[in-house]
């Protein structure tokens, strides 16, 4: 006991643990670590492997390799549901951010009653989809329809429109439902990202000589477009795995022409029985997404303006 | 270039009156000084000019044109911000030239008109930059690059250099009236600070809680301000103000509430048996003399002393050239040169006339 070296305590694993910074962050960061592994991860991984099996609902299913997305590549409906998502998704997202934009433009201004408005404005995205949905329903019914109603009315045409049970009048009703419900959350995130652009800046381009026109041309939509791919990437995604709507208002029909991948899968998987090609149908979606997602990703990156220096 | 007219000029933000009737007339190539307290409306009064806010009554013209109507971008005006307004996405060559652009001006003719602007301001170099990556005096000068490029009727600043350290405040002036010399064009320039003032104008227009309270050279208020509050705005350190009357025996004498008798060159018939204010600036107050105060604060900057001294119950504040040895507690003996003296009504704060 005379070299006081000896004496040293000696640091147990956990006061270790607790002194090193990486050890504290892993320890921080576990449960977090284990909530997505159980709620994300393995459901995930869950359903890519199902995609790879025979099952079916009530039987376990074996392994048969590609068998499923071969018998995909080969079934037409499974290529109209991948490009009714496609242009469901492009519509519906290109309305969204261009009406949503423009309804940030006028919230942004100068107005009467601007917070009532911007409540209300919110109110479509608040309401549960499937009660929004059940809305259109009636508001798209063959008969009861209440816009086929008005027009009538103002004689404008003879018989109530046939919102649903036409293809392509289905596919136009289920995307202004998709933009109707998914405008708040755009408007009201880029009205957000407007009011971050100093009113100095608007003022200087107008004496600087600038139109209204030249002012949001020049001004205010460069210095909004970071807020624009944040935005729109979401709207993308959220637009591209809607099922909701869809099921409510269509199942898909007619005669498949709403069918998004989405809808297919679970139609196949569930009242189908075909888990394991449901599966495959939602892992072909993947792609899709992760090619959504690094075009935002370039899109985001920092843009030159954006770097060096503070303000 | 323009003169410009501002006559009887009121705005109100709703029912609060901001601006209570301001006349200021302008000359072609004048450098004007708009001077006051923070929230007296020197801002609004500008932003008027420029077209940013709505006039509520009154008239402006620029040059032979009433603009009351006239949206900024038809005015012919260039205006820097306080906060400089730099657009964030643009580099500096691009928003000097953006007016130009606006105007559909050719690459060649933006280039001329860009090039010697950034050369008279240094700028040269930086032209590829983004504003972010500026310091506070590049971003400033940037500021005036652009309104400089746009060769308009008048300027506008509104106080350009607040957000400037005391050092880059002070060359920066001598750089805006270099400039202003240089280009010879209407200015109206904003700022609270009195020394900027001063300084920088032709003609100072001293503002206060929405009224003009006095349009003069910069000597000329400071030498014969109108009323007390010119008086005290203007000059650093501050004119000292003491309470009193005339003595009713001799004229020729003030009086303090403290019963101090100070000397007056000539006494206003109309100021007799009045309440009035006593006005000596730090520096009319010499060394040597017949009243004597009591020091407390001895502050010698090298080329002046300053000394705080009790006269009575009142705090002076005097100014000597040469370096005073007294300390605090000592007396200090000191006369005032009854020229040097202003008298105001107590009541009304008007400066009785010479
Ligand atoms: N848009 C506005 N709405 C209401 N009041 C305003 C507005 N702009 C300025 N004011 C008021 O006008 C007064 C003068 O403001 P301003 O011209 O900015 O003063 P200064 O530039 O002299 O400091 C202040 O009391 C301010 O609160
Ligand atoms: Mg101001």
């Amino acid at each position: 006991m005379s070299n006081p070296a000896a004496t040293e305590h000696k640091p147990s694993f956990l006061e270790r643990l607790s002194q090193s910074r990486n050890g504290l962050g892993f320890l921080f960061m576990l449960p977090a670590a284990v909530f997505l592994l159980c709620f994300l991860t393995y459901p995930l991984g869950l359903g890519v492997w199902l995609g790879f099996t025979d099952t079916s609902i009530g039987r376990t299913g074996m392994f048969i390799g590609l068998e499923n997305y071969i018998w995909l590549w080969n079934d037409s409906v499974f290529w109209l549901s991948v490009f009714n998502t496609l242009l469901y998704t492009f519509v519906a997202s290109v309305l969204k951010f261009v009406l949503g934009l423009w309804l940030a433009l006028i919230l942004n201004e100068h107005m009467p009653f601007k917070n009532l408005f911007r409540a209300i404005i919110l109110l479509p995205w608040v309401v549960p989809t499937v009660l929004s949905a059940l809305a259109f329903w009636w508001i798209f019914d063959s008969q009861f329809s209440i816009i086929s109603w008005v027009l009538m009315e103002w004689g404008i045409i003879s018989r109530p429109i046939n919102f649903l049970g036409d293809p392509n009048n289905a596919r136009a009703s289920v995307i202004a439902a998709n933009v109707w419900r998914g405008i708040p959350f755009v408007a009201i995130s880029l009205l957000a990202g407007l009011q971050t652009i100093p009113q100095s800046l608007h003022e200087a381009a107008a004496l600087d000589g600038a139109t209204s026109w030249q002012r949001f041309r020049r001004v205010t939509l460069p210095l909004l477009t970071p807020i624009i791919a944040v935005v729109m990437t979401f709207s993308v995604l959220f637009t591209f795995t809607d099922f909701q709507l869809i099921y409510v208002l269509t199942r898909g029909g007619p005669v498949n022409a709403t069918h998004l991948m989405a809808t297919l899968s679970f139609q196949r998987a569930i009242p189908g029985g075909q888990l394991g090609e449901g599966a495959a149908i939602a892992v072909a979606m993947i792609p899709f997404l992760l090619a959504a997602i690094l075009f935002s990703f370039f899109g985001l990156q920092r843009r030159k303006w954006q770097q060096g220096g503070t303000d | 270039m323009a003169s410009v007219e501002i006559a009887d000029v009121r705005k109100s933000f709703g029912t609060h009156s901001v601006i209570k009737g301001v006349s200021v007339d302008i000359e072609d190539g004048e450098f004007v000084i708009l001077v006051g307290p923070s929230g007296c409306g020197k801002s609004t009064l500008l932003r008027m000019l420029a077209g940013l806010e709505h006039i509520t009554s009154g008239e402006i013209r620029i040059g032979d044109r009433v603009v009351n109507n006239l949206p900024p971008k038809d005015r012919d005006i260039a205006m820097v911000f306080q906060n400089y307004a730099l657009y964030p996405h643009m580099t500096v060559a691009e928003n000097m030239a953006f007016s130009l652009l606006l105007k559909g001006a050719s690459k060649v003719e933006i280039e001329e008109r860009v090039k010697p602007a950034a050369q008279i301001l240094g700028l040269s170099n930086l032209l590829q930059r983004y504003p972010r990556q500026l310091s506070g005096g590049q971003r400033q000068r940037v500021a005036m690059g652009r309104a400089i490029v746009r060769d308009p009727q008048v300027f506008l600043f509104d106080e350009p250099l607040s957000n400037l350290d005391a050092k880059l405040r002070v060359s920066m002036r001598t750089e805006i009236k270099n400039l202003h010399q240089r280009l010879a064009t209407t200015t109206v320039y904003v700022t609270h600070d009195q020394i900027e003032a001063m300084t920088m104008a032709d003609k100072i227009v001293v503002m206060h809680d929405g009224v003009v309270e006095q349009i003069g050279a910069p000597l000329e208020l400071y030498d014969r301000p109108n009323n007390l509050f010119v008086a005290g705005f203007i000059g650093s350190p501050a004119m000292n103000m003491l309470h009193g009357r005339l003595d009713t025996d001799d004229a020729a004498r003030f009086v303090t509430s403290d019963g101090i008798a100070l000397p007056v060159s000539r006494s206003p018939q109309e100021a007799r048996g009045r309440e009035l204010v006593y006005g000596v600036r730090p520096e009319g107050i010499v060394l040597g003399g017949p009243i004597g105060m009591e020091v407390i604060v001895v502050e010698p900057t090298g080329s002046e002393s300053q000394v705080v001294a009790k006269l009575g119950a009142a705090e002076i504040t005097c100014v000597f050239r040469e370096r005073v040895t007294v300390r605090p507690g000592e007396t200090l003996n000191v006369s005032i040169d009854p020229a040097a003296i202003h008298l105001f009504d107590a009541q009304t704060g008007i400066r009785f006339a010479a």
